[in-house]
């Protein structure tokens, strides 16, 4: 009977569980890393993404996003759309050819892998034969021109990758006409590039490395023209009249060549020039020319450069009419394509589209003096490494747009053009809740992105490195060329990853969303405390230096050291200003940091004590010393600044390196490729099994390094001294186990100004088994962790219950421990390294609402291991409640990324540039949700322009599909507009 | 007399309170916990103050457990001080009368026999003859075999004693790979090894472990399936009080059990049966115990009938909280049960002790020599 009792009791608790916690990674925001390929499709307007990592990303309109992953871990290396349909083909390294599909499914479109392929030669054959160099997606959408390294032309018909052996283009074929007189005949060498004509769909042409362009029909089957370029082909491109061919060359050459009518054969090149000419150049990786309606063209292409003195540039060059500029880039060009105006996508170019390694660059070509549209989605977030993040749920309106008019101001230079590439359509509804995520970077800079939806979109960047004098010259401005430099440089793009002083690095952010308050702590241990202004301020910031030390005698600082402070008045923007500085002395890294807005306090901790600092009276409270005398280690401090110069050093070597080395695509030999990596590998596994890994086992005693190390500081207001006052405490745990909790005293509002704020110390816990304390949290009678501060005060909380008794929650890597308040006496744990091997690395407090029923909700710790695995422990019975891996064990960086939102849901960083949203909440989930829909089709292919490379544009296309278009720009301008309710429905209507 | 010497009470921490015993006579004085002195100088005191200067003594006094543990040198004697709280109790006794042994569990197991051995018969009459060289009751032990009756014979579930010991555990672990028969016939699979011993560490001393034994649970948890790091986490956290069960690569010294409930006490057979037969087996050598004689080593290979939840006692409410200034003194007079104020005050449901309390009170202690009021 009893264990019946129990079972149903177990079974409802599993039930409410699963209403409770769900698990989910929903999307990847930020700049995927390592792209390797681009692509465009006009009519569905949508941009793909391929990476070295074999994933394949979509993006449309802002919210519409798709992503993919190939089996094989192998880097794509082209993306092309079929011309007017949801399918696109990847070309993976290892050969592969794959087809996807945006698949309609209940309301909303999926990327989803429909067909695999990979070429066969005839039996016997070597494999450059079949190894793909060159695609086309022909114009009616049925075929696939696959140009080989063997300099063989394959045609495959698509979706179903069914190889039309008749109509391939073989090499004989080819070289059987090339003239006699020209010099490369003998070895054409490998398909570069395929072009079909924009006037008509049966004619191609095929660039051979070697120079030669072959014009072929594809219906008779036989060559028409052939054009003898000498230099080695880098890409071609067919104007839009069909009357011109554009090649450029690896010398830095480009030419344009007639493509006239059949059997002119001494067609001379018409023009020939080599833009940056008179000394040697780097090659023209690829040329596209776009016509106006009135006016010159538009000539764009990548590369070039002279190469002694520009060589390491990466650069797109766009000359239209009298204005010429090299577009100076911040990493290597992946590719780049314009996107084009007009209903029908024929119009003038209106943007160029760039990928480069780092970043998205999109330039406005309508407006005068070509400014950037500012990206709502691919951001950068690594344009200086984040070196830390901070999130807070639920931000009241008021701040967001202030934050929010900030963020404009500093904007101005962007284009007022609003965002090009509008495919697909959002139909996520509107997030819950205003959230805000705060990257901290290298350069001093906090970043302050929207992380309510699926887009991660900047709104404002505070940089704190002007309260200092650093090395930075700041009139060491890139920006501006000098005039009349050849070529006309022009720096684009904001990935910036060389800091020039480390020490401004943010370490540690918290915001107050309700007074506005901001602290900022950095790598040389300051502590800015900055407050929201909407007008710019001139001042200067004064500074406090706290002296952890206290005397402690033996100790020799070898780090860096302290930054200096700027004693002239600065100009500070609107937005966050500082008024107030902290200086930790030593200057180590600030490791904890919490604010107090109500009691006006910040706390903060270093490797060698805390402080605690009242910013109102700009008066240090207290100072406390966690420094173990023996503890060498902590003492001397890092060498963290020499360590960065050296590794400064070494990148910007590393640059120049790369720059140096042709990267061209794919002519590397393989069989020497696998060989290098297999020699590597093997030397790998012989040193492994030389030095077999081994780990000491000991016990943790007070001697061990860091044991002083504060690793969390948390306010509360409870009952430290005995059961019926409760008063405002500070609570600060250490890397050695140790608990101190101290008793603040406040003065009266009406004399907060005037009389001192006093700490005393009330408590000291060592916890036995001497883990580090990652957490710290006081829960109220009703076991629910204590509101934020000013959050009652807002009306946003239910006050904290302060009749029952409160309980002391300490998280150290080992262990859930809860004691009961005043009196520290232990009541539960949950142990979690003596179980499962697993440590605490990363803890957040959440709340967790029912799936089913809307006012049932649970509180509980949310916990990331170093095993990767993601927790929920209950609160306050301390019980596991549900796990699941979320994070790679190997994946070091990305656990110590982690963040947690208040709301069960969490980020963490799978690549420098790129941060994974996850979900452990059944109630809140944030992920695209979005609807692709097939283009119109109407008239025959043979009708319809075809679209060479699916980069320029379609340009009959009925009306009815601009109108279609158009409709769906409205939906979506509007919904952007939030004018929430009544599109909505329509929205709905539409889909269903 | 006490007031006099009276140290300010921020400084209470640091005075032990010492309640000696001799036959039936109680001395009482104090002692800086953080000046304890040395061992000689200790005994002198004693015998100072029970006025008995020329008897030999057997120093013995009470640990936080109720064990009777012995004061011989300046590392046990530094772990009573340290430990005490507050009261240090001593006992002494004749060293040709001395009628009980130290060890773990002594007191609370045997409170009848030896307490009251102590307490009621001061003047025992049973003379026995003196044994002057390895005596028992000098020792407690380091490491024990357990659950020999459970286990398969070619395994060996050994318990560290790591509390309250300055040697470190000092062994290695390592990843390697061992042979298991499964159903698909014989497979390789990942294992976890002891790869090095640290010389004159807990685990070599013990000669229960030895190098490319394979670590198969740690404190009843199995390994298998869990990586390197992990496993050394969980050593780690159970470092205080670590059993492993391994399967020695040495199979050689295995107990061998007679009949079926060879269970508790029994002590059917232990690692120094096999040894005397294998002289040669190097990995069992007693060489760090030698000094202390064979006798020694004995209680560290008698299979100990643990009562239940042994295995999982730990550190639990081990934690040591201080309460710190003076707002903290009401609840103290309220809770507290000791007469004299100016003692430390720990919550009383925990246990104190010894290295943390030092390590703590170690920065604010600044008086020299030994602190006695007597």
């Amino acid at each position: 009977m009893k264990r019946f009792r129990r079972h149903g009791q177990e079974s409802q608790r599993d039930r409410l569980k699963q209403e409770l916690f769900q698990f989910n990674k929903t999307v990847e925001h930020g700049f995927p890393h390592q792209p390797s390929a681009l692509g465009y499709s006009p009519s569905l307007q949508l941009l793909a993404i391929g990476t070295r990592s074999g994933a394949i990303k979509l993006y449309g309109a802002p919210g519409v996003e798709f992503m993919g992953l190939h089996d094989e871990n192998a880097a794509v290396t082209q993306v092309h759309f079929l011309p007017h349909q949801v399918e696109l083909v990847t070309l993976l390294d290892d050969n592969s050819l794959h087809m996807w599909t945006l698949k309609a499914h209940k309301g909303l479109s999926e990327l989803l892998e429909i067909g695999r392929f990979t070429l066969t030669g005839p039996p016997g054959a070597p494999p450059s034969v079949t190894r793909v160099t060159a695609v086309l997606a022909h114009s009616s959408g049925e075929l696939l021109l696959l140009g080989t390294e063997g300099g063989h032309v394959f045609i495959v018909e698509v979706p179903g990758f069914r190889e039309l052996e008749e109509r391939n283009i073989s090499l004989d074929q080819v070289a059987s006409s090339v003239p006699d007189d020209y010099i490369g005949r003998r070895n054409l060498e490998h398909v570069e590039t395929l072009q079909e004509n924009p006037v008509d769909p049966n004619q191609v042409v095929i660039g051979y490395g070697r120079g030669l362009m072959v014009i072929w029909n594809l219906e008779k089957q036989q060559a028409i023209q052939h054009i003898p370029a000498t230099q080695q082909l880098e890409s071609m491109w067919w104007t839009e009249d069909g009357g011109h061919l554009l090649s450029s060359h690896s010398d830095g050459s480009y030419c344009r060549w007639m493509a006239g009518g059949e059997d002119m054969n001494e067609e001379e090149e018409e023009k020939s020039d080599i833009p940056y000419g008179h000394f040697p150049c780097k090659a023209i990786s690829k040329i596209i020319q776009l016509p106006t309606e009135k006016g010159p063209p538009f000539l764009l292409f990548s590369g070039g450069m002279p190469r002694a003195s520009y060589g390491d540039r990466h650069c797109i060059t766009v000359i239209h009419s009298k204005t010429h500029v090299a577009l100076d880039f911040t990493s290597r060009i992946i590719d780049f394509f314009a996107i084009r105006g007009g209903p029908q996508h024929t119009g003038d170019p209106s943007a160029l589209v760039v990928l480069v390694e780092e970043e998205l660059v999109v330039i406005d070509l309508q407006t005068e003096g070509w400014p950037v549209i500012q990206t709502p989605y691919l951001v950068p977030l690594h344009s200086s490494a984040i070196t830390c993040s901070h999130h807070v749920s639920a931000i009241p309106l008021k701040l967001w747009e202030r934050v929010l008019a900030a963020g404009d101001l500093q904007s101005k230079h962007y284009s007022k053009e609003p965002w090009p590439i509008t495919g697909g359509q959002n139909l996520a509804p509107d997030p819950p809740q205003r959230d805000l995520l705060l990257t901290g970077h290298e350069d001093g800079t906090v970043r302050f992105w929207d992380a309510s939806g699926v887009c991660l979109c900047p709104m404002y960047k505070l940089s704190t490195s002007g309260v200092f004098h650093t090395d930075a010259d700041p009139n060491d401005n890139m920006n501006q060329g000098t005039e009349g430099e050849w070529p006309p440089f022009r720096k684009v793009g904001c990935f910036d990853p060389y800091s020039d002083d480390p020490r401004l690095g943010v370490q540690k952010i918290h915001l107050c969303k309700y007074s506005g308050y901001l602290a900022v702590a950095g790598t040389a241990g300051q502590i800015l405390m900055l407050e929201l202004n909407d007008e710019a301020a001139e001042h200067t910031v004064e500074a406090k230096v706290v002296d952890l030390l206290q005397g402690q005698e033996g100790f020799r600082w070898k780090g860096h050291t302290q930054l200096d402070v700027r004693e002239e008045p600065v100009l500070f923007p609107p937005g966050f200003q500082p008024f107030t500085l902290v200086q930790c002395q030593p200057p180590a890294v600030v490791t904890a940091l919490t604010l107090h807005s109500e009691w006006k306090l910040v706390a903060f901790g270093t490797s060698h004590g805390f402080g605690l600092y009242d910013y109102q009276q700009w008066n240090n409270v207290l100072v406390k010393c966690t420094l173990n005398p023996s503890d060498q280690l902590a003492m001397e401090g890092p060498l963290s600044r020499v360590k960065s110069i050296k590794k400064s050093l070494r990148q910007s070597f590393r640059r120049i390196r790369r720059s140096r080395v042709s990267l061209r695509k794919h002519h590397v030999n393989n069989a020497a490729k696998l060989q290098d990596a297999n020699a590597r590998l093997e030397a790998e596994l012989a040193e492994m099994e030389l030095a077999p890994v081994q780990r000491k086992i000991e016990a943790r005693s007070s001697d061990d390094s860091f044991t002083g190390l504060v690793r969390t500081i948390y306010f509360a207001d409870t009952f430290l001294s005995d059961s019926s006052h409760n008063t405002p405490s500070l609570w600060a745990g250490t890397n050695g186990g140790c608990v101190f909790a101290y008793m603040l005293r406040l003065p009266a509002a009406e004399r907060r100004t005037d009389e001192l704020v006093t700490a005393q110390p009330a408590k000291e816990i060592q916890l036995m088994h001497r883990a580090p304390v990652v957490g710290i949290v006081v829960l109220d009678g009703h076991g629910a962790p204590l509101p934020e501060p000013l959050e009652v005060a807002h009306d946003l909380a239910r006050s904290p219950d302060m009749q029952g008794s409160h309980h002391l929650v300490v998280i150290s890597e080992e262990q859930f421990k809860v004691f009961t308040l005043p009196k520290v006496s232990a009541k539960m744990k949950l142990k979690l390294t003596a179980v499962d091997g697993s440590r605490v690395r990363r803890v957040g407090v959440a709340w967790f609402g029912s799936s089913r029923s809307e006012d049932y909700g649970e509180s509980g710790l949310v916990v990331l291991t170093n095993q990767g695995d993601v927790h929920v422990v209950s609160l306050p019975t301390v019980k596991m409640q549900v796990h699941y891996p979320c994070v790679r064990r190997e994946d070091v960086s990305g656990i110590a990324s982690c963040v947690f939102t208040k709301h069960g849901q969490g980020f963490y960083l799978i690549s420098p540039s790129e941060f994974e949203r996850f979900s452990l909440s059944a109630r809140y989930l944030v992920e695209p949700r979005c609807l692709v829909e097939v283009p119109f089709r109407t008239g025959s292919a043979t009708q319809r322009r075809p679209q060479p490379d699916g980069v320029s544009s379609a340009h009959r296309i009925t009306t009815q599909d601009g109108e279609a278009a158009e409709v769906l720009q409205e939906i979506q301008k509007s919904l952007e507009g939030e004018q929430t309710s009544l599109l909505e429905n329509n929205v709905k209507n539409a889909v269903a | 007399m006490n007031k006099s010497h009276r140290v300010p009470s921020n400084r209470s921490l640091s005075a032990v309170e010492v309640k000696s015993k001799f036959g039936a006579e109680f001395r009482r004085f104090s002692l800086d916990r953080s000046k304890p002195g040395r061992f000689d100088e200790f005994y002198g005191l004693l015998q100072h103050v029970h006025r008995i200067p020329n008897v030999d003594l057997l120093v013995g006094y009470a640990d936080v457990h109720g064990d009777l543990l012995p004061i011989n040198n300046d590392d046990n004697y530094h772990k009573a001080i340290s430990t005490a709280s507050p009261l240090l109790r001593l006992f002494l006794q004749r060293k040709e009368e001395a009628d009980y042994t130290f060890g773990t569990n002594s007191l609370t197991r045997k409170k009848n026999t030896v307490l009251s051995a102590v307490l009621l018969r001061p003047d025992a009459n049973r003379k026995k003859p003196p044994v002057l060289i390895s005596l028992p009751r000098d020792f407690r032990p380091v490491s024990s075999i357990i659950d020999v009756d459970i286990l398969p014979e070619t395994h060996r579930r050994v318990r560290l004693y790591k509390h309250g010991q300055e040697k470190p555990l000092g062994f290695y672990i390592r990843d390697g790979s061992s042979v298991r028969v499964t159903p698909q016939g014989l497979e390789k699979v990942p294992g976890i090894f002891i790869s090095r011993m640290v010389p004159g560490g807990l685990a070599e001393s013990t000669g229960l472990l030895a190098v490319n034994d394979e670590v198969l649970e740690v404190n009843g948890i199995e390994v298998a399936g869990k990586s390197l790091d992990q496993v050394t986490d969980m050593m780690i956290a159970n470092s205080h009080n670590l059993i492993i069960t391994v399967k020695p690569a040495n199979q050689r010294n295995n107990v061998v059990r007679t009949g079926g409930g060879g269970g508790g006490g029994g002590g059917t057979a232990s690692g120094s049966s096999g040894r005397s037969s294998d002289s040669g087996a190097s990995y069992y050598g007693y060489s760090a115990l030698s000094g202390v004689g064979a006798a020694a080593s004995a209680p560290s290979h008698i299979i100990q009938n643990f009562p239940a939840g042994e295995l999982e006692s730990d550190e639990d409410d081990e934690d040591l909280v201080i309460e710190v200034g003076g707002e903290a003194e009401p609840i103290r007079r309220t809770l507290s049960n000791y007469s004299m104020p100016s003692l430390p005050r720990y919550e009383p449901h925990l246990n104190l002790r010894a290295a943390s309390a030092l390590s703590i009170n170690r920065r604010s202690l600044e008086e020299e020599g030994t602190v006695i009021t007597l």
